[in-house]
């Protein structure tokens, strides 16, 4: 116990709660847009897709928020589209194409960050490192949970009209297109502000995981956002607590955390649990 | 609402100010995708109380005419109007129902919300729902017979049901025109014929109901007007004259058999 109050006295150990806080909250808020539109897979390719924006980025720009942000930005933009493209002007279908552009993506990305001795931090950008996260990291964290939750708050009616049914959306005069790119920029944007905590292959979970166990809960779409919210930034502060004592890897211990908790949801959901399924 | 308009007959469409009934006109409509011509020089005209059907085989155009009307689909040339004005300047006019299959039913949402959602086009995208609002939801819920089941997630209605629900949805909206996409599809006989009940009982109030459908045996009982496409209009009117023998060979290619008798 005093080992803990020791660490938590240390400047690293606060600012990587308040990360995780501020990481599992906004990713939690915005996994009920991943949720409700059902592109998980599409979403856990694309995180995969962003390393060679990023390696690029590093390579030609050095270690700087802004272009790496870009760059993973415009990375998965060419992967995200240009997979649409191959499945409009072949017989591949999207699932296909985009399996394809994605692991090429990383195949290139990997390549670059190892040819630029960058091993320590592929390990980081995969499966993340929160200690590692700078004062402005944070920031960013902050700044992107702050958007999500103003931009999706006050936009709610239009869009979960649009999530819900696009078609109808559009005849009521809602821009159903800037809505998608709108929904689209702010999941990437989300993803690149935590892929350095959580890393490429671990970050769906995070993005995934806090709105579908409220999914399970719940009738009132709205309540996917915050409830989301509230189990991303729970599970992880709880996944931080976890993990010090046991040395577990944190970013890992978020993922199994948020996976434990669905999985309570899935079984004992008094409604569409698998207990009550049953009865 | 204007007293011109309550003279005629009883419907909730709100903030119309016209004179005399309301009439949809389509002259000479042209309509595709990219290199595909759907739809050419299509006119036909028809005021609202009806309840109309759009028939044609497979990739005759009605979706696409539906997409169209609905503002979906932009035209390529041609005109629609209601009251003389475009359409599209008096999109509040227009409430869409989807395809049954187009809907993900696991969406979390209660009957109730779904109705709500008929709202937005009133309340825009921050103003709070007003005790007006809440009426017209719960006059909705009732006029479709969905009281019992509004707490109800979509995903747990029967086929029928669902089309009800959407259809309370559009009532909320106060349109006069309801567009519904193959709303007969996948229905049992019973839901089917309530819902075909339900349709005209909505006409009969003064909206003008047009539904794309397939099913030529079912459409002389639901429907008062008919509209047989095949890339053009083969002929439009009382759904009897419509769908004629003659008729039905110029857009099938063949007569179908079950008419044959």
């Amino acid at each position: 116990m005093n080992e803990l109050c020791n660490f938590l006295a240390e400047p690293i150990a606060q600012r990587s709660l308040w990360a995780c806080a501020a990481i599992g909250f906004s990713n939690g808020f915005v996994s009920a847009l991943v949720v409700l539109r059902r592109s998980s897979l599409q979403i856990g390719t694309l995180s995969c897709a962003l390393l060679p924006g990023i390696a690029l980025a590093i390579l030609l720009f050095g270690f700087m928020q802004l272009s790496i942000l870009l760059g993973a930005v415009i990375a998965g933009l060419l992967v995200g589209l240009g997979s649409l493209f191959v499945s409009r002007t072949s017989r591949i279908d999207h699932d296909t194409a985009l399996s394809i552009l994605h692991t090429t993506a990383f195949a290139i990305g990997y390549i670059i960050l190892v040819r630029l001795g960058l091993q320590q931090k592929v390990d980081d950008w995969l499966f993340g490192n929160i200690m590692s996260m700078s004062n402005t990291d944070l920031l960013i964290a902050y700044l992107t949970g702050a958007l999500a939750v103003l931009s999706i708050t006050a936009l709610q009616r239009p869009l979960l009209i649009c999530l819900f049914d696009p078609r109808a959306a559009a005849t009521m005069g809602i821009p159903t297109r800037a809505f998608s790119y709108g929904i689209f920029s702010l999941i990437i944007l989300v993803l690149v502000s935590s892929l350095q905590a959580v890393g490429a292959f671990l970050t769906l979970g995070l993005l995934v995981a806090p709105a579908a166990t409220v999914y399970l809960l719940t009738n009132r779409a709205g309540w996917l956002f915050w409830g989301g919210g509230l189990i991303g930034a729970g599970g992880s502060v709880l996944a931080f607590f976890l993990s010090f004592p046991l040395g577990w890897h944190l970013g890992a211990t978020i993922i199994l955390v948020l996976g434990l908790i669905f999985l309570i949801a899935y079984i004992f959901s008094p409604k569409y649990g698998l207990l009550a399924k049953k009865q | 609402m204007s007293n011109s308009h309550r003279e005629h007959h009883i419907c909730w469409g709100g903030g119309c100010d016209h004179r005399g009934g309301h009439c949809l006109q389509v002259e000479q409509l042209s309509a595709g995708y990219g290199a595909l011509d759907a739809l050419s020089d299509l006119s036909f005209s028809i005021d609202c109380g009806h309840t109309l059907a759009l028939i044609g085989p497979n990739g005759a155009g009605k979706s696409t005419l539906l997409n169209v009307l609905a503002g979906l689909l932009r035209p390529r040339s041609g005109r629609i109007l209601w009251n003389g004005a475009p359409l599209m300047d008096n999109r509040h006019e227009i409430a869409y129902v989807p395809q049954r299959s187009e809907v993900n039913r696991n969406f979390p949402l209660t009957v109730r919300g779904l109705v709500e959602m008929g709202r937005y086009p009133s309340l825009g995208v921050w103003r709070a729902a007003k005790q007006h609002d809440r009426d017209i939801v719960e006059r909705a819920i009732d006029a479709l017979g969905l009281r019992e089941l509004s707490r109800r997630q979509i995903g747990e209605l029967s086929g029928g049901q669902q089309q009800r629900a959407f259809l309370a949805r559009a009532l909320a909206q106060e349109a006069h025109i309801m567009l519904l996409d193959e709303p007969f599809t996948g229905l049992d006989l019973p839901s089917s014929e309530s819902l075909g009940e339900m349709l005209r009982a909505l006409a009969a109030e003064g909206r003008l109901i047009i539904a794309s459908h397939h099913d030529l045996i079912t459409a002389p009982k639901i429907f008062d007007y008919s509209l047989l496409l095949h890339r053009e209009l083969i002929s439009f009117g009382k759904t009897a004259d419509s769908l004629r023998a003659d008729h039905l060979q110029v857009a099938f290619g063949y007569l179908p058999h079950t008419l044959q008798a």
